[in-house]
């Protein structure tokens, strides 16, 4: 039973968050009509009201045109290379906390979880600042290198086209391993302390209390973490990329998030940018689902 | 934590024959090599986090020939603190500093003020169409349309060259306000009650009982906002092609790649001013951008210490929820 009153009241709650929910679908949800100049040959400075209708054009030109197919075959790879790089290592920072956690001196330990945390801090341009002061040609790397008489000419670590999957996966862990690590901290705290006592009582060595009681405690975290990763394999995120790409890395670089940007910004190339950029939308939200769905076949809830 | 690692040895001593001490002993000598490799391994990585810091710092207030040609590697020498003075005369880095402090300072308000004000209201039973609102501001973490489909959006509605697409985007942010509507939700629901009998509105409400009880959680979110608008690049680089609105994360990035043609304007300026200027102190690209990154990184080397201490309390209430 409600009174008109409450029914007011709550209608005047509501109306108190509107101009945050227009503000949501300004910046959130209207970008989704973007979508539609994906279906239009548009060239700017030509508005989009006069740019001619197209159809699937775009989208058939991405199987089609075989230039478009083996550059996006290629970028395919580096997206799938990287990201497949992150998801084989994802274990990485449970083990981190593990044996972060095994560690006796506090201080020690305090100071660690201080220090490795915070290059998650730092943007992807601070990052790159960093890289090009430690291993460009003059960098401290190669000073250091050529001051002890290791080599003559300096290591190109930054222009190198191989390994570029490699590196960046190493700047990606560099900035992210001591932060992700805090969610498992935070699994191993919340143990029961009873599960100790009895794996002690039990004579439970070092290696086999974190193997039979620290890791199936972290497993239900990891499961989540792990399956969030796969549903953003796609999404690389554009900084980090297109702030280490050069002439020389191009190729190798290039992951979805960055090929869309180059493609638009770079080449003008609006439409097949869309275009592209909603079949990775559309991919993610399913694999999305997928994930979701999985994770509720498998342990009875979903992850979202 | 500790505590149960101290427990061991107790419980362990009671096992007294002999074959169990010869066990414990090999166990302990490889618990002592894995607790060897463990604090190496450590604290290697922990030098890899903080060395490029150091070395940057170290580098900055070094002779300024030595730090071009890299020969800086773990102390200073040569020290002067000319670039500091020498890098706010190259145009433009003032203002982009003032454009950075603005949009994190203004950015974080809204963000906080809004956050707050939203997980309240999503903690609030009768209000019409929660659910659905709910949803449709989380739903929103989960999917976006692509940063060109955004780019073309936001110039159709004029937020290019404008300082607005700095601070209105991020305002409602669904993580900030799943983390204060836990919170909210966990504190007792007869303050709310209480202060509704006494004839409190929803606003009163709000600004006299919720803010003041939720300072912890609202200072993460604080936190973190600040620091996403601090290193924010992306939207300069899509939204932003006149310099008076760069973010100084944009101009780094441009430092890096251009930072010659400044260094030798900062020099002819100087060579204007001063009858002579020494090698040590002159200007050289290396040290033109690694002090602007000093500058661009010291505002989070500062507060780091500070903050430090609340993320970790806003990821774990963000973890149990999300």
């Amino acid at each position: 039973m409600r009174s008109p009153s409450m029914r007011s009241n709550s209608i005047r709650k509501f109306l108190y968050i509107s101009p945050f929910m227009v503000l949501l679908a300004v910046f959130a949800y209207y970008p989704l009509y973007g979508w539609v100049y994906a279906f239009f040959d548009y060239m700017p400075p030509i508005p989009l009201s006069q740019a001619p209708f197209v159809g699937l054009k775009w989208f058939r030109s991405l199987v089609e045109n075989q230039v478009k197919v083996d550059q996006l075959l290629q970028v395919i790879k580096n997206t799938f290379g990287i990201s497949g790089l992150s998801i084989l290592f994802s274990w990485l920072p449970m083990i981190f906390a593990i044996f972060l956690t095994e560690i006796k001196a506090v201080r020690f330990r305090k100071i660690i979880q201080t220090v490795t945390t915070l290059p998650n801090f730092i943007s992807w341009v601070l990052v790159y600042s960093l890289a090009f002061s430690m291993f460009s040609s003059e960098g401290v790397v190669n000073g250091f290198l050529r001051q002890i008489g290791l080599i003559d000419s300096p290591i190109l670590f930054l222009q190198n086209s191989e390994h570029v999957w490699i590196t960046m996966w190493i700047w990606i862990t560099w900035k992210s391993l001591g932060w992700s690590a805090i969610l498992y901290i935070a699994a191993i705290m919340g143990i029961d302390e009873s599960l100790y006592e009895a794996a002690h009582v039990d004579g439970a060595t070092r290696m086999q209390v974190i193997r039979h009681v620290v890791l199936p405690s972290m497993i239900p975290t990891y499961f989540v973490l792990l399956m969030l990763q796969i549903a953003s394999f796609l999404n690389n995120g554009l900084e980090q990329y297109f702030v280490f790409q050069n002439a020389f890395n191009k190729d190798t670089i290039q992951v979805l998030d960055l090929y869309v940007y180059n493609l638009a910004m770079g080449g003008g190339s609006y439409s097949v940018s869309v275009a592209i950029s909603m079949l990775k939308s559309i991919i993610s939200v399913a694999l999305l689902f997928s994930v979701n769905g999985l994770s509720k076949l498998l342990r009875g809830e979903g992850i979202v | 934590m500790s505590d149960h690692q101290t427990k061991l040895a107790p419980i362990a001593k009671e096992n007294n024959s002999r074959l169990s001490k010869k066990i414990k002993m090999q166990v302990s000598t490889t618990d002592k090599m894995i607790s060897a490799v463990v604090y190496v391994l450590f604290s290697l990585f922990a030098f890899m986090c903080v060395y490029p810091f150091y070395s940057i710092i170290i580098n900055t207030i070094s002779a300024n020939d030595l730090s071009a040609k890299g020969e800086i590697a773990f102390w200073p020498r040569g020290i002067h603190f000319q670039n500091y003075v020498d890098v706010f005369k190259i145009p433009g880095l003032w203002n982009a500093f003032v454009i950075s402090m603005g949009r994190t300072v203004i950015g974080t308000l809204l963000t906080v003020g809004a956050s707050a004000f939203l997980g309240f209201m999503f903690a609030q039973e009768d209000m019409w169409g929660k659910k659905f609102w709910y949803r449709f501001t989380i739903i929103t973490m989960f999917f976006n349309a692509g940063i060109i489909p955004w780019y073309l959006t936001m110039r159709s509605l004029h937020l290019t060259n404008n300082f607005l697409a700095y601070v209105l985007p991020s305002i409602v942010a669904p993580f900030f306000i799943i983390l204060v509507k836990t919170f909210v939700e966990s504190t007792p629901k007869e303050l709310q009650q209480a202060a509704s009998i006494d004839g409190a509105g929803i606003i009163t409400i709000f600004y006299k009982i919720i803010l003041p009880i939720s300072k912890p959680i609202l200072a993460t979110v604080a936190i973190f906002s600040a620091v996403n608008q601090w290193n924010s690049f992306q939207d300069t680089l899509l939204l932003v092609t006149d310099s008076k609105l760069y973010s100084l994360q944009f101009i780094l990035y441009n430092y890096i790649n251009q930072a010659s043609s400044l260094s030798t304007m900062v020099n002819l300026q100087n060579a204007g001013s001063t009858a002579m200027s020494s090698l040590s102190t002159k200007q050289t690209t290396t040290s033109i951008r690694m002090t602007v990154t000093i500058i661009v990184v010291a505002p989070i080397l500062l507060i780091y210490p500070i903050f430090q201490r609340f993320f970790v309390k806003g990821i774990i209430i963000g973890a149990v929820k999300g």
